[in-house]
């Protein structure tokens, strides 16, 4: 079915140029590490949306940076598409192999190289799970900040090309704000050190340019992050109400009082219901929303907040407050939300997640809407939500099983993303474009802006030889696909047919 | 016609005459980096505030807003600029202060102005109308020209407006004063932030330590009682020092230079010669000094750092160049960046680097 989804044709590799491909990798690599049977391919068929499967024609696995600058020459050389891969947990299909390019996996960069206690930065391989960098800092009472759900076994490349977000990044910021350098090599195998440990580097900020590129631009092969000094003290509410819009509330008088709480996040009856099944972790599962805010700092500090918070949830009709009473409790009440999709997967053979941001305050015209089309549609949702920052995770269940299901699946979840742009947020917040939401983003930019999307990319890779195809659509797509968004009321490219 | 179509109108103009500009907000800023002698496009015509929702942290502006007034619009309802960039005169703009990407004393602690910018919209130097990003703060769809507007000193585009996050404003700020020596400060400033204490804003000149710290009265007091120091009721220093405004900034005609370098670096050998001021714990140094150019570059670079030439005359700041020159690869992307956004040169031309 993946073909379909590309935004043109693609021819398969040459038989001739994926042997002599493979003769050439041989040559660098150890046998074990140039895959090329069906067998060893399988696993590397695609990311965490599986939905979308394509057979890679050749994986290559290097472990040193002269390596993948000599892969890159190669593949330049030849004009055969890189797919670069971290640990495959993307939702957007960013990994997602193309029929006519290598798979780059980056698994083999696994070692952290160097951790500074006394400038609290730590130097790691791309292929560093986001957890080992926190467990490995933790020996100085440091941590690396973003907290993907995924964190156990995405990696940091991988956060880096996605700009991933978690539920601390309210406070702490997303991965652009705590990453410091990176080194990179080009599709013409140049290394290159993008940003740098002193503050404000000179000229354009690449560095931050490089964060949500989804591997277009750049091979990431080393990465300096900030580590942060582990709070003192970390105190968990939980608060339950009988309306979405009376938890909504509540968040917005937290956030407009002054505090910023590290973690604010919100789930709606469904997700109540099916995380309590699952985790067992005491949330009301009579109520109609529940969020989970999170204090840190030092005890001074989460003392004084905690008193506000609480004071605030009440001013706001909350039915269930409860407090942490001590970490064992505050695991067991994150638990829940931290399984909310495996959880919501029990429920369903299938489910999908969707990724829009929104401005909060239409949260609940929003929810109201997705309700409606649930119901049209025949299809349940259940949802997650980074309330702090607006970003809205609709888990949509169905059985791929189901004749149709997933194509009516995918209907609903563009439609919602297409809503989210409406009341003047985003299509995706933290997951990428990808491959997924390739057609939405003819809805979020008009076709100048997306043309100055390829002129980015051309700046760095002029022949279109990294993931292309990927998280920029061409603006024949966006015509076949109905949605150029018109600047001016003149169609753009009227030259173009139009389907 | 309304402002923002004037300006497209004017690039446009450009555009097909292959004739530069030289764009201007306020004019607070006119001394920092290389000005072309060009025709002027200023923004200044351009202002308002277009959206601003405080518990959503989030505030909308035309490029010509001025600083002053986003500054007491956040006010009002408790919330400020978290960047704290400095104005440098009343006049000066948004537009000009996300362009040059100038962030205050909370910059290692709270944040950069790169950090809290969410959207924008520009004129290119095609003259195309285009909106990168958005209002809200978690956006990953397309690439992020935002951030790369953001201190990219209009050489990319005509800032139109912007979007950035802001932060509430403390419940209460603190400033402590300690007597060190100038290696003890440098790493005292660096352990500040290694506990989980709420400092903003640490400097060091004269002998004398200064941090800031925020928060609830009752935090701010257990603080102050680990890290020592004692408390001043002056929290104008921090002002002063963000608008160089300190007797330490008019004590010189010599070239002010800014080095940024990384944590922990100890004094370089021609500090201990020349006026030296620390502010970001450490990791920004503003020094008067007559030293050459390519010497004070060189000893940043080898410190791991950067040395900006940030205030000197016209030719000084033209033969030695106002911005460290970037490794060959980065300056290459740098032009091939420019040719996609402004292929006609057209914008500020020079004012970051020489050849872009
Ligand atoms: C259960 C679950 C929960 C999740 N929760 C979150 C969450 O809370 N927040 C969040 O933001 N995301 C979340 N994700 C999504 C995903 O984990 C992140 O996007 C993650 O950053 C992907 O890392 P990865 O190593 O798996 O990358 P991959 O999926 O392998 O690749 C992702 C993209 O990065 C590129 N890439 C990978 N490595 C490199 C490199 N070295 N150089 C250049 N490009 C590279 C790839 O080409 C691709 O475009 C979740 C996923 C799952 C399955």
């Amino acid at each position: 079915m993946s073909q379909a989804l590309f935004s043109e044709p693609q021819t398969p590799l040459d038989e001739s140029v994926r042997q002599q491909l493979i003769r050439e990798f041989e040559q660098l690599l150890p046998a074990e590490s140039v895959l090329k049977d069906d067998a060893d391919l399988l696993p590397y068929e695609s990311d965490g949306l599986a939905v979308y499967r394509q057979k890679p024609p050749i994986v290559v696995l290097p472990e040193t940076t002269e390596q993948v600058q000599r892969i890159l020459t190669i593949c330049n050389e030849h004009k055969v598409p890189v797919v670069a891969r971290g640990a495959g947990t993307g939702l957007s299909g960013g990994a997602l192999p193309l029929v006519n390019g290598i798979v780059l996996g980056m698994a083999k960069f696994n070692q952290i190289i160097d951790i500074d206690e006394q400038a609290r930065t730590a130097i790691v391989q791309p292929g560093v799970r986001n957890l080992a960098i926190s467990e490995a800092a933790s020996d100085y009472d440091l941590y690396y900040a973003p907290d993907p759900s995924s964190q156990i076994a995405c990696t940091i490349g991988g956060n880096v090309a996605e700009n991933s977000g978690g539920v601390h990044c309210l406070k702490y910021g997303l991965t652009v704000h705590n990453v410091l350098q990176v080194k990179a090599v080009t599709i013409d195998g140049e290394l290159i050190t993008f940003g740098g440990t002193a503050p404000d580097c000179p000229g354009y900020d690449l560095l931050g340019l490089l964060h949500g590129s989804e591997g277009m631009l750049a091979v990431t092969v080393e990465i300096t992050v900030k580590l942060l000094p582990k709070p003192t003290s970390t105190k968990l509410l939980m608060a339950a109400f009988d309306s979405v819009q009376k938890a909504g509330d509540a968040v917005a008088s937290i956030i407009g009082s002054g505090i910023i709480p590290a973690g604010l996040e919100m789930m709606d009856k469904p997700a109540i219901i099916a995380a309590e099944a699952f985790a067992k972790c005491g949330y009301p599962t009579d109520a109609e929303a529940l969020f989970l805010c999170e204090l840190d700092g030092s005890e001074e500090e989460v003392e004084a907040q905690l008193k506000s918070v609480e004071a605030l949830i009440k001013d706001n009709d909350v039915t269930t407050l409860h407090i942490a009473a001590d970490e064992t409790e505050r695991m067991l009440l994150w638990k829940g939300r931290k399984s909310a999709f495996p959880a919501v997967g029990r429920l369903s053979p299938d489910y999908y997640c969707i990724d829009g941001t929104i401005p909060r305050r239409h949260l609940s015209t929003v929810l109201q809407r997705m309700n409606e089309w649930s119901n049209d549609y025949g299809l349940r949702i259940a949802n997650v939500f980074h309330a702090g920052d607006g970003n809205l995770h609709p888990l949509i269940l169905f059985d791929a099983n189901i004749e149709g299901e997933l194509e009516r699946t995918e209907e609903l979840g563009g439609k919602i993303l297409e809503l989210c742009v409406e009341v003047g947020g985003t299509i995706t917040g933290e997951h990428g474009v990808g491959m997924e939401k390739i057609n939405q983003m003819c809805v979020q930019f008009g076709s100048d802006e997306i043309t100055q999307f390829h002129a980015v990319k051309n700046a760095f890779d002029p022949d279109a030889l990294l993931n292309p195809g990927k998280a920029i659509p061409t603006l024949n797509r966006c015509a076949e696909f109905g949605a150029l968004h018109v600047h001016h009321g003149e169609l753009p490219h009227p030259e173009l047919e139009r389907f | 016609m309304d402002s923002a179509d004037q300006i497209k109108q004017q690039v446009a103009q450009a555009f097909g005459d292959k004739s530069p500009l030289a764009i201007s907000g306020g004019g607070s800023k006119n001394f920092l980096g290389v000005r072309a002698d060009v025709a002027e496009l200023s923004t200044a015509g351009h202002h308002g505030i277009t959206s601003y929702e405080p518990s959503e942290l989030v505030i909308t502006a035309k490029a010509g807003t001025t600083l002053t007034e986003l500054r007491a619009t956040l006010a009002e309802h408790r919330q400020m600029l978290p960047f704290e960039p400095p104005a440098f005169s009343d006049s000066a703009t948004i537009g000009g202060t996300i362009a040059c990407g100038l962030s205050g004393p909370a910059r290692p602690y709270i944040g950069a102005a790169r950090d809290f910018v969410l959207g924008c919209t520009i004129i290119s130097g095609r003259a195309q109308q285009l909106v990168f990003g958005g209002q809200v703060m978690k956006n990953v769809a397309g690439y992020d020209v935002t951030r790369l507007m953001t201190g990219a000193m209009g050489t990319l585009g005509v800032l139109l407006d912007v979007s950035m996050k802001v932060l509430p404003v403390a419940e209460t700020e603190v400033t402590f004063v300690q007597q060190l020596n100038v290696d003890h400060a440098i790493t005292t400033m660096q352990s500040l932030a290694g506990k989980s204490l709420p400092v903003t804003a640490s400097a060091y000149h004269h002998g004398q330590l200064y941090y800031r710290l925020a928060g609830s009265p009752a935090a701010i007091k257990a603080a102050a009682a680990q890290l020592g120091g004692d408390a001043t009721d002056d929290n104008e220093f921090w002002y002063e020092l963000r608008e160089h405004k300190l007797d330490f900034f008019n004590q010189s005609d010599m070239p002010l230079w800014r080095l940024s370098l990384p944590a922990l670096v100890p004094e370089l050998a021609f500090e201990s010669k020349s006026a030296t001021l620390y502010d970001w714990a450490g990791t920004q140094r503003w020094i008067f000094s007559n030293a050459d150019a390519s010497l004070i570059r060189e000893m940043a670079s080898k410190a791991g750092g950067y040395a900006q030439l940030f205030r000197a005359d016209k030719d000084l700041k033209k033969s030695a160049g106002v911005n460290h020159p970037p490794a060959a690869a980065i300056m290459k992307l740098h032009r091939n960046l420019k040719r996609e956004f402004d292929p006609e040169a057209i914008l500020n031309p020079g004012r970051l680097y020489a050849e872009l």
